[in-house]
């Protein structure tokens, strides 16, 4: 089950040949579902081929990501965190100034006008952390669509804030009681409902994992993200940056901002995972990093697993991280080598959201945190003539109750 | 031929329709399953689907969620599975074991392990809920080389067109799924299924069983009226909740229902 390395896959093999047409990544990815979800899968699949070569679609979906979403995101370069880093010059792509605060809504518009124009008047979604759930509540609200969110009972109790959210954006959030009480079982829960209600539903993934075609639908959705930094990096410096630094949990972001990249080859993809408590202490959601291969959630991907073959929990004090799989796709970029991965913990992710608030002024999400972390590492190890982006994917203001907690100050 | 097709070849040269039960192993608890398992047969079953208990069993409704939770709760997987297995061939060699479960166990060992340690604990099939036959290719030669049958399912939504994949691929029978939701969801719509069944034996000379719905003698006997057999699960996994505590009366109770089944569909 290994892949051939970016020399074997042959002078005339794209990266962007990927998936092929039964949805695979090499070994990974795939349709693996019950026979039950087939047909809606097929139906979503024909209907995304037809909608993204059609100009009216792509026309409204340009629109709303200009008028409605605030696009294009900026560019920024960080001057003293440059400094700070001590090499590398550091550019943010700023990701955090979308309209909800963060990457998920670039998915949210694309998929709610598929539902649009599939003629499907609800969209239900899973969350963890809420930021998904936020994004499809919103897109909800915005194209009048009705919405259900499924959310771990877990999750429930820690994110209030982001439930009171979706509830004033009209969307119903629906507690998950199973299995761990988690994002994993919230996806678990959304994939049920999908099958009974397929006829007026659609389901909105939040991340480039799940069945074939959504690894790819939602990679196209968020591939805006790069094409975008692509064109500012030149405009404003010249040329190519030399690496690309984003977060990893299902790898949306990440996905996202290195895809127009992947033929550029001279420049460096860097995904980083969490490491929770440290790789070392097994407490972490870092499945490139140190899981195996194996299925769930409608494809082959890397997985934590025990050694029964069961999902184990993750740590990450970063929620939108804590995912105990990971896009097909990023797993194949790992092993063509075209894509590396690393892992930051809790410690220094807090670090670097403490960093980027008193060099830049900027708050980022604990997330986007864990990308800072690593960008300022590496740009340290670079020269002063090289320069890198790192993907800023969203805001921090969800993260200032856990940073607070954590600092042991009690805010209302 | 293989166990699994010479039962239900059995049956239909003897006229009678089959009788399939689900359990997971380890539900309520490890102790439970293998004398369970006779318990079955005993009733009348001709069919045990052992359900490999799975973190996150996606296609289950509620009440088949809390059993896989209950076997994980006592760490029950592949493993014990197939020790389960073995020990019941102790004392009936003839009775196949379908087992039943989701994909990512077998990966973790590997498709050549699994196939070799099933046959040596005299698994006859598998029903693999999330590999479908567009993703099986590998699973099949492998299995068949160790005398295992795959069995896939159909659904309501799925074409002509993939029907003749899925009846393709599938070894001894091939398994309707006659309800869009999951597991346990709703009620029985048997003159749907009758439509659908007439459209499948087009396709295909498999024997079809029906599943998902079947709850007592009535659905039982409608759904054996159409098909060549029907498959009761969630209504049996309700009786280990309902009983967990008290071994003796989950035994007699699942005897009395599934007896109640036999009477009604023969």
């Amino acid at each position: 089950m290994s892949n051939k390395t970016v020399s074997e896959l042959g002078v005339n093999e794209s990266l962007f040949a990927y998936p092929d047409e039964r949805g695979h990544f090499g070994v990974f990815g795939g349709k693996f579902v019950s026979e039950t979800l087939m047909a809606a899968l097929q139906e979503l699949e024909a209907e995304y081929y037809r909608l993204r070569k059609d100009d009216a679609f792509q026309e409204e979906l340009q629109c709303d990501l200009s008028e409605y979403v605030g696009r294009s995101s900026p560019l920024y370069f960080a001057e003293r965190l440059t400094k700070e880093a001590g090499g590398a010059r550091i550019y943010l792509k700023r990701e955090d100034l979308n309209h909800t605060g963060a990457h998920k809504i670039n998915n949210c518009i694309g998929q709610a006008l598929l539902a649009k124009y599939m003629g499907k008047p609800r969209i239900i979604a899973e969350t963890g952390a809420g930021q998904h759930g936020v994004a499809s509540a919103t897109v909800a609200a915005r194209f009048g669509l009705e919405c259900q969110v499924y959310m771990g009972s877990e999750d429930i109790k820690r994110q209030s804030l982001n439930v009171y959210r979706m509830k004033l954006l009209g969307a119903e959030v629906v507690p998950v009681t199973s299995g761990s009480r988690t994002l994993k079982d919230a996806l678990n829960e959304a994939m049920r409902d999908w099958v009974t209600n397929v006829d007026d539903t659609h389901y909105i993934i939040g991340t480039v994992a799940g069945p074939h075609p959504y690894p790819m639908l939602v990679r196209d959705f968020q591939s805006v993200i790069g094409e975008e930094t692509k064109q500012q990096f030149d405009a404003q410096h010249g040329g190519l940056p030399d690496a690309i630094v984003a977060c990893v949990g299902g790898g949306s972001n990440a996905m996202g901002i290195f895809y127009p990249f992947l033929e550029d080859r001279s420049v460096r993809l860097v995904g980083v995972e969490a490491a929770g408590h440290g790789l070392e202490t097994g407490r972490h959601a870092a499945p490139l990093s140190e899981g195996t291969v194996g299925v769930l959630h409608g494809n082959r991907t890397y997985l934590m697993s025990d050694d029964a073959g069961q999902i184990i929990e993750t740590h990450s004090v970063s929620a939108g991280l804590d995912y105990p799989g990971v896009g097909p796709e990023h797993s194949f970029l790992k092993d063509v080598d075209r894509a590396e991965y690393v892992a930051i913990d809790d410690n220094e992710a807090l670090e670097a959201f403490r960093l980027l608030n008193r060099v830049e002024g900027i708050l980022p999400a604990l997330e986007s945190s864990h990308a800072i972390a690593y960008g300022v590492k590496l740009a340290g190890q670079m020269s002063v003539d090289q320069s890198i982006v790192i993907n800023l994917s969203g805001r921090g203001d969800k993260d200032i109750p856990t940073v607070a907690r954590i600092d042991g100050i009690s805010i209302e | 031929m293989v166990q699994l097709s010479k039962t239900l070849t059995d049956l239909s040269s003897a006229n009678k329709k089959a009788l399939v039960a689900y359990i997971v192993a380890g539900d309520p608890t490890p102790e439970t399953t293998v004398p369970l398992m006779h318990t079955l047969v005993e009733a009348g079953v001709d069919v045990i689907e052992l359900g490999m208990p799975f973190s996150d069993p996606e296609a289950e409704g509620p009440v088949i969620q809390l059993a896989h939770e209950r076997a994980l709760a006592h760490n029950v997987s592949l493993r014990h599975c197939l020790e389960m297995a073995t020990e019941f061939r102790k004392s009936n060699s003839s009775t196949p074991i379908v087992l039943m479960g989701y994909l990512n166990p077998i990966e973790f060992i590997g498709y050549q392990q699994f196939a070799k340690q099933a046959e040596a604990a005299g698994i006859s099939g598998t029903i693999i809920v999330n590999l479908p036959p567009e993703e099986s290719g590998e699973m099949d030669s492998v299995l068949e080389a160790h005398n295992i049958e795959p069995v896939y399912l159909l659904a309501p939504t799925t074409t002509d067109e993939r029907a003749e994949i899925v009846c393709r691929a599938s070894r001894g029978f091939v398994y309707y799924v006659s309800l869009k939701g999951t597991t346990g969801a709703s009620t029985l719509d048997i003159d749907d299924v009758s439509e659908k069944m007439a459209r499948f034996r087009k396709i295909s000379s498999l024997p079809i069983m029906v599943g998902f719905g079947v709850k007592d003698g009535a659905s039982a006997k409608a759904v054996a009226g159409v098909a060549d057999g029907a498959v009761v699960g969630s209504a049996i996994v309700k009786l280990m909740e309902e009983h967990r505590d008290n071994p003796e009366l989950l035994q007699q109770s699942v005897k009395q229902f599934v007896g109640e089944l036999r009477a009604a569909i023969d």
